[in-house]
Formats: structure tokens, C-alpha cells, sequence
């Protein structure tokens, strides 16, 4: 894997450094179902990092470990040098990482205004009181807010969607949206649940330019996990590979895709 | 034709008062999908202590002004709400999140009785007053249209307009500040409002103390125009069609379904009571329910639930 610290052939503008989140024998159990073993990679600096394996694999539970809504076990995740055992997920959003879902969690009733502000939560430091009087200070935080949450829809090209309810958005943009709300929380690490799951092709190449150019501009790492093989080896710098809850390769897309073990996982032993 | 005015309005300004009531219901329930049998209980502690301290207050500190011994005691009545609010989070719905819905329906009910009982304990049982100077002179409305004009209770109107305030300055809020915002958030989506860092357990304190708020000028409305008593927590009974007929994710439902139930009680009780031996008051706003269930299972205004198969 050394091949890593420098650019890889994917592109130029890939920087990746130094590891800022490293995953350490991670195991997780519900009651008897072992749903991840011994699990352990890293993650670099700037570096867009894929998980895959096929259905049941441990991807969703590998990415809820990360993101403090399951506890494992076993093992600890340190970022920055922090370990986070027993974090839950507001704590593991302050230290600057942001998710999205697979199966859409954004707040439907809202509009795609204010789902992607309620991404700047974190950012808003005027008290309830100055808030609910419109006060000064309140007033121009909230106006400096919008202008940021502007340039995000701007970047993701929903414009004409600003005020539509979520709800009532085709499936493809809600994947934006949600997007867009992580991106509010200016993270150092973007966990991606699937984003691509159920598009049709012209909507996945959007949303993989998306990614590279978060990625590109914002030098924002991306791990994201997916069990479409074809699109995560084309952006992916690195891949891990679960199967039934164990890790069976990592290394970059080529490395991975001559990978015995991986071929067998993905097409059964006899072929 | 004056006579009917008449009936309407008092019906509009009595359903007033049970959408402030109902507001109570709805808002926590929509940040915390807790539905919170403990309102009419909380009406009552507030309106206790309200009526107490505006009694010691001035007392203790020697005040002649009546205005600045309401204050006073408003002032303290609602730290109290914030301080139950917060109670009620730490030792109980902290506890119990992710349960089913009835085990938090099961705790509210015991917060009910805790604070039925406290409150009494804290303040006494007897029958108290409050009095904020809501006038009670009544007066009468477009004398030139009709002979003898409309009559309305002075009282009645201000209450109403001190309602109908809260409940525009309330929805404000939750629209146009980032609390609001965050507020909605957790209503539409626990999990995903986690994860963008809207801490929990400080919203509801939040919505827990806005319901006190609203629970205490519930019982400051109505403690001045029947005195406070232990059958003020009942006021909540009368709340609970209310909430169901508007639904009970919609603020707008929480304020017309007071409204229409206020009309319809008063309308019934004067043009079918001579008929139906009166005492209609008292079951209409359940028949109502029952009526409009059986066409709107969500009620007027609620969210539709469509479940993928």
C-alpha cells in the first residue's frame, strides 16, 4: 500500500497524506449475529475511500460504527489522535464528520432550504432569545449561514428546488439534498451510505462528479461505502472489501480487482 | 341573527382557549413523538404557582404595584416550567428514548399524577385566584345592526387576542429562527438530526419548556376566569378532541380544531339543547372525533401515512 503516498493514476489533483482516521479490530455483534469481525484500515487525508461488499456484508454497520450510532465491542477508531469510543452521533458530528443515508433521512416536511441550513446547526452560536427577537447579531449570522448554504445549492445544481418541500423532489435530488445538508457541516470526513443506491445511470454520473469535485475543491475525505462495484473503482482511491462481516482485501482499485478472494465474494467460487 | 353572532363568537373565543391548551399537546409531540398526557397536569402547576406567587412575592418583598407582583410571579412561575421541563428530561424521557410509544404514553401519565400532586403539595388545594386585571365588564358589539347589539365578554376578547398572539409569535418562531429550524428537524427525523450535531436531550428541554410556557398562559387565562383549582387539569379533557380532530402534527389543525369545537359546542347547546335536554357541551367535541375519524383517520390536518407494502 505504500503505493499510496504518492498521486495515484486517477487523477493529478489527489493529495492524499497523512491517516486521520484509523480503525482498529473493530467487531460488532447483535445478540448472537457476528456482523463484523476484527475489522482494521485506515483512512488518509483527502483521500476518497470505499467500502464494498455485497448485500449483508457489514458496509451500513462498518459506517454506523464510524459514525457513533452503533457501539462496537470490540476494538476503537481514533481520529485526529481521538479515540472515540462511546460516542454517540451528535458527538461524532462535532468533531467534523458528516453522513449521509442510504435510505434518505432528510426531514421531508422541510424544503431544501432549510433541510441543507439545519447542516449549519453547529455553526450557529446566537442564543434563543436573540434568535426569537431577530436581534443584530442573530440576523446577520442567520444572512452569513444562507449565503453559505447558497453556494452549496449552487454547486449541486438544485437552484429551481430552493423552496419545494423534500418530500415531493424526484429521488435522485433528495440524494442531493442529503448531500447538501453534510456538506452545510463544512467535515473534515464525509461518510457516504450508498449514495448511489437506486439511480439510473445519468443520475449516478452526477452524483460521482459530485463527489470528486467535494473532494477536489473542499480537499474534503470521502469514505463511502456501495455494493455497485463498477462506479467506487472509477472514483474510489482505495477500497476495503467485506464479506460477511470479515475484511478480505484493501488496497487500491486494480489491487482490489485482481484480488482471488474478491472475485470469489462477488461471483462464487466456480467460474 | 344577533343572538347567533352572539353564541358564535363566545364559541370562537372559548375554542380560543382550548387550542392553547391543545398547542401543548401538539408541539411535543411533534418534537418528540411523545404523546404528553401530563399537559393538563402542567396547566394546573402553573396556574398554582402562578396564583401563589403573586400572592408571596409581594409579600416578601414589600410591593404595592399589582402589575409588578404579576410579573414577578409570571417571571417565577415560568422558571419553575423550565425547571420541571428540564426534570422531566433528565429522570424520564432521557431514559426511555427509542421505547415504544406506549411506555412513553405509560410515563407521561405518571408525570400527570406526580404533578397533580406536587403541585398541591407545594401550593395547597384550595381554590386560589388570579388576578392579571383582565377586565369583566362586558360590552356590546354593532348596536346599529341588530337591537341591543352583540354581547361580549371583555374578558373573553382579551384572552382570545392574548391567544391568537402566541400562537402567531409561536409559529414564527418555529419557521423563521434556526432553533425553529432545529425543532422540525428532530420532529421529522431523530436520527438524521443527530448526525448533523442538533443535540437531543437540549431540544426537548426546549419544547418541554415552551409547552410549560404555553401551559402557564393557559392557566393564567383560565385561573382568572374560574379560579385554580384541581379541576383545571381537567381543562386537558377537553383538549384532547381538539388534538385528535386537527391531528396531531399540525399546529394550524391544533388552533382551528379549537376553534371548531368551540363553535360547534356552543351552537349545538343553544339550537339542539332545548331539544336533546342539554348537558351538550360536555360530549360534543367527542362525537365530533368520533364523526370525523371515521372519514379522516389522521384528522383534519395531520400528516397521511402511506406505508410502502
Amino acid at each position: 500500500m505504500n503505493t499510496l503516498t504518492e498521486p495515484t493514476d486517477l487523477g493529478p489533483a489527489r493529495r492524499a497524506g497523512e491517516v486521520i482516521m484509523d480503525v482498529q479490530n473493530i467487531s460488532l455483534a447483535f445478540g448472537g449475529v457476528k456482523a463484523l469481525t476484527d475489522i482494521s484500515f485506515d483512512v488518509r487525508e483527502h483521500e476518497i475511500r470505499a467500502i464494498i461488499g455485497p448485500n449483508g456484508a457489514g458496509k451500513s454497520s462498518m459506517l454506523n460504527c464510524i459514525n457513533g450510532v452503533y457501539q462496537p465491542q470490540q476494538g476503537a477508531i481514533t481520529f485526529r489522535g481521538q479515540h472515540f469510543r462511546h460516542m454517540n452521533s451528535r458527538q461524532v458530528a462535532e468533531m467534523g464528520i458528516a453522513r449521509t443515508f442510504q435510505n434518505l433521512a432528510l426531514f421531508k416536511g422541510m424544503s431544501v432550504l432549510d433541510n441543507i441550513m439545519s447542516g449549519r446547526n453547529l455553526k450557529i452560536k446566537s442564543n434563543l432569545f436573540l434568535q426569537a427577537l431577530r436581534i443584530g447579531p442573530a440576523e446577520r449570522e442567520e444572512i452569513r449561514h444562507r449565503e453559505y448554504v447558497e453556494r452549496i445549492i449552487d454547486f449541486l445544481e438544485i437552484q429551481a428546488y430552493r423552496k419545494t418541500a423534500v418530500g415531493q423532489m424526484p429521488y435522485g435530488l433528495q440524494k442531493r439534498v442529503d448531500l447538501g445538508r453534510a456538506l452545510a457541516m463544512e467535515p473534515q470526513v464525509l461518510l457516504l451510505d450508498e449514495p448511489m443506491a437506486g439511480m439510473n445511470m445519468e443520475e449516478k454520473q452526477d452524483m460521482c462528479r459530485f463527489i470528486l469535485d467535494v473532494n477536489e475543491e473542499f480537499g474534503t475525505t470521502v469514505v463511502l461505502i456501495e455494493h455497485d462495484m463498477g462506479v467506487v473503482m472509477d472514483i474510489s482511491d482505495r477500497v476495503v472489501v467485506l464479506d460477511y462481516g470479515k475484511k478480505i482485501g484493501d488496497g487500491t482499485p486494480d489491487e482490489v480487482r485482481k484480488n482471488p478472494e474478491v472475485i470469489r465474494a462477488y461471483l462464487g467460487t466456480s467460474h | 341573527m344577533g343572538f347567533f353572532l352572539e353564541a358564535t363568537l363566545g364559541g370562537l373565543m372559548t375554542g380560543m382557549l382550548y387550542s392553547l391548551v391543545a398547542l401543548g399537546f401538539v408541539l411535543i409531540y411533534k418534537a418528540s413523538g411523545v404523546f404528553n398526557f401530563a399537559q393538563g397536569a402542567m396547566v394546573l402547576f402553573a396556574a398554582l404557582a402562578m396564583a401563589r406567587f403573586s400572592e408571596w412575592f409581594p409579600q416578601l418583598l414589600g410591593l404595592d404595584s399589582k402589575v409588578l407582583g404579576n410579573l414577578l410571579a409570571m417571571a417565577g412561575a415560568m422558571l419553575l416550567m423550565v425547571a420541571v421541563a428540564w426534570l422531566i428530561e433528565r429522570l424520564v424521557l432521557g431514559k426511555l428514548v427509542n421505547q415504544e410509544g406506549i411506555t412513553l404514553l405509560m410515563a407521561t401519565l405518571g408525570i400527570t399524577y406526580f404533578l397533580d400532586g406536587f403541585g398541591q403539595t407545594l401550593f395547597g388545594s384550595e381554590i386560589y385566584k388570579i388576578d392579571i386585571g383582565l377586565p369583566k365588564d362586558p360590552i356590546f358589539l354593532l348596536q346599529g345592526m341588530f337591537e341591543g347589539g352583540v354581547l361580549v365578554n371583555k374578558e373573553d376578547l382579551y384572552a382570545a387576542v392574548i391567544a391568537a398572539s402566541l400562537v402567531i409569535s409561536l409559529s414564527l418562531f418555529f419557521q423563521y429562527t434556526s432553533t425553529g429550524r432545529a425543532l422540525r428537524a428532530v420532529a421529522d427525523d431523530h436520527q438524521a438530526a443527530q448526525s448533523i450535531g442538533i443535540p437531543l436531550s437540549r431540544i426537548w428541554v426546549i419544547v418541554w419548556s415552551v409547552a410549560g410556557f404555553v401551559a402557564l398562559v393557559a392557566g393564567m387565562i383560565w385561573g382568572s376566569k374560574l379560579g385554580v383549582q384541581f379541576s383545571l387539569s381537567l381543562v386537558a379533557l377537553k383538549a384532547l378532541p381538539v388534538v385528535i380532530l386537527g391531528g396531531l402534527t399540525s399546529v394550524p389543525g391544533a388552533i382551528i380544531g379549537g376553534l371548531i369545537i368551540g363553535v360547534g359546542e356552543k351552537l349545538s347547546e343553544v339550537f339542539l339543547g332545548p331539544a336533546l335536554g342539554g348537558g351538550i357541551e360536555i360530549w360534543f367535541g367527542y362525537v365530533l372525533v368520533l364523526l370525523v375519524l371515521l372519514v379522516r383517520p389522521q384528522g383534519l390536518f395531520g400528516e397521511k401515512i402511506i406505508d410502502r407494502v
